[in-house]
């Protein structure tokens, strides 16, 4: 199989505090993997590790058999933030526009977008359902929609990996359903890989195949199907503490 | 042909004002919606310094100011490493350094009056030199902008994703900084150097009032940018008032103009929606 994702060994602090000691991971193509773990247990942290924004002191880190650190093929990787971090809504822009803008590599200066980038464009904002938005503002959109905007934005260069950091932070639960049934989609019929950071550990372990869960500097990776949440707990939190159930 | 074009001084002024009226904007654009407002500033003071040390030193202002504003840009970005955390330091300490040296050089010349004209603007003033000087500049700014016209659009909505995208940021960043400087040289003959941040932000947030895309807020931008210069340049020459006010006025104008079109257009939408409801 196909390592699409490869972390060996690596140890990351910010300053004197370390958060990552001697962690490992390894996911495949075709995989659907939930990255989480309680506040400041380094999910972010990961992500940026990934994407080559932080550098480890120790080990290392692939993408794609590339290393990290000299990668340049960012265009085979999609990366959908924060939706909370987000842009100015104000910002001036259409649809179409963003989704254009992630076409870079491929777009000589001083040219036009040709016919064919004008009908990829169409043809991911058609898998995110928002090609009747395609003219419209990005400011004047739901926080959903705007989520699929950006979603169509990573797939407009036909990524094999999609790096996801709590994109559904700010969206709501209706939206939170559609999301899903897209990355399914994506996951299941186009075949991409999918890492996903999020908070929502029961509903992660519902849609993903894979979880990895941070705590205490170390990473634990299960199947989603025999994940236990008490466990995790155990895990993340260390032994003596128990789950309070409360009923509606 | 009307009596203001017959005058060999209003044809320069027309000339140079149509190039600055073109790239203030397009520059501006970037600068708004980046949220660099300052910037602008900073570099002008900045240039203020150079046309004064020109003027000590006999050397083309528009050169020495040129010179001084260009080190100002990558002096910005070198401040800018060394406060990580308080990356607008790097601009606020320029600033003050520009203001300093202005101040010094200015006391140490002998006739500070020329120098109104560049804090200022001055039609009369404009000679030959100074137009191919601003038109050499005004194109290399203009393909500048066009060739990194995606670049910059991508940096400006969302830099991490741009990074991602392959745009060379911290090249990207650099050269548009260049580019304000360039554009505060050429413009400060016309528009004075105390206004000329004040035409790369008034017409954009008239742009910013009616379009409904990027490139339609550029071209708007630049189209208010134009009127207010062409009309500044009018009421300048009949009432005898200084280019630079009457420039930025007229851009004034135009926003509160915009401004008011945008909410009589909401209001008659409401009602049109209440009446039909």
């Amino acid at each position: 199989m196909e390592k699409v994702i490869e972390i060996k060994n690596v140890t990351f602090s910010y300053d004197t505090k370390m958060v990552l000691k001697e962690v490992s991971l390894e996911v495949f193509k075709g995989d659907f993997i939930g990255i989480v773990g309680p506040n400041g247990s380094a999910k972010t942290t990961l992500i940026k590790l990934l994407l080559g924004i932080l550098e480890p002191q120790q080990g290392s880190i692939q993408l794609l058999g590339q290393a990290v650190k000299s990668f340049d093929q960012w265009h085979r990787i999609g990366y959908i933030a924060q939706k909370a971090r987000d842009i100015n809504a104000g910002f001036p822009a259409t649809v179409e526009e963003i989704v254009a803008a992630n076409l870079y590599m491929q777009t000589k200066p001083f040219k036009f977008l040709n016919k064919e980038q004008r009908e990829k464009i169409d043809e991911v904002l058609s898998i995110v359902d928002m090609v009747d938005y395609k003219k419209r503002l990005i400011g004047s959109l739901s926080g959903g929609q705007q989520q699929r905007v950006f979603i169509a934005r990573a797939l407009v260069n036909n990524p094999e990996l999609i790096i996801m950091d709590e994109p559904l932070v700010g969206v709501d639960v209706a939206s939170q359903e559609k999301f899903y049934g897209l990355m399914a989609l994506l996951n299941k019929s186009l075949g991409i890989t999918l890492a996903m950071v999020s908070h929502d550990i029961g509903v992660i372990t519902d849609k993903t195949n894979k979880v990895a869960c941070l705590g205490n500097q170390s990473l634990f990776l299960h199947d989603s199907k025999s994940f236990n949440q008490t466990d995790y707990i155990k895990q993340v939190y260390g032994e003596g503490i128990s789950l309070l159930h409360h009923q509606h | 042909m009307p009596e203001i074009f017959t005058y060999g001084f209003m044809q320069r002024a027309f000339i140079a004002g149509a190039i600055i009226g073109v790239i203030c904007p397009a520059i501006g654009v970037f600068i708004v919606l980046r949220r660099l407002s300052m910037i602008g500033d900073t570099l002008s003071h900045v240039a203020l310094a150079g046309v004064a040390a020109g003027m000590l030193g006999s050397i083309y202002p528009i050169y020495s100011a040129l010179a001084f504003s260009i080190a100002a840009a990558l002096g910005i970005e070198k401040l800018r490493q060394e406060f990580k955390d308080y990356a607008e330091l790097s601009i606020a300490i320029m600033l003050s350094a520009g203001i300093g040296l202005a101040t010094i050089f200015i006391s140490m010349g002998k006739s500070n009056s020329s120098i109104f004209s560049y804090l200022f603007g001055s039609i009369t003033l404009v000679n030959l030199q100074d137009i191919r000087t601003v038109a050499i500049l005004g194109l290399i700014i203009m393909v500048s902008l066009i060739f990194l016209y995606r670049s910059l659009f991508y940096i400006t909505f969302d830099e991490e994703a741009a990074r991602l995208a392959g745009v060379p940021i911290k090249r990207v960043s650099l050269y548009f900084n260049i580019l304000v400087a360039m554009t505060i040289a050429v413009s400060m003959r016309i528009v004075g150097i105390l206004l000329v941040s004040s035409m790369m932000v008034v017409p954009v947030a008239a742009g910013m009032q009616v379009a409904k895309s990027f490139k339609q807020t550029m071209i708007y931008s630049v189209l208010f940018g134009l009127v207010a210069v062409l009309m500044g340049l009018f009421i300048s020459f009949y009432w005898d008032l200084a280019p630079g006010g009457t420039i930025v006025l007229s851009g004034i104008f135009i926003l509160i103009s915009t401004l008011l079109f945008k909410n009589i257009k909401l209001k008659v939408t409401a009602n049109h929606i209440k009446a039909t409801a």
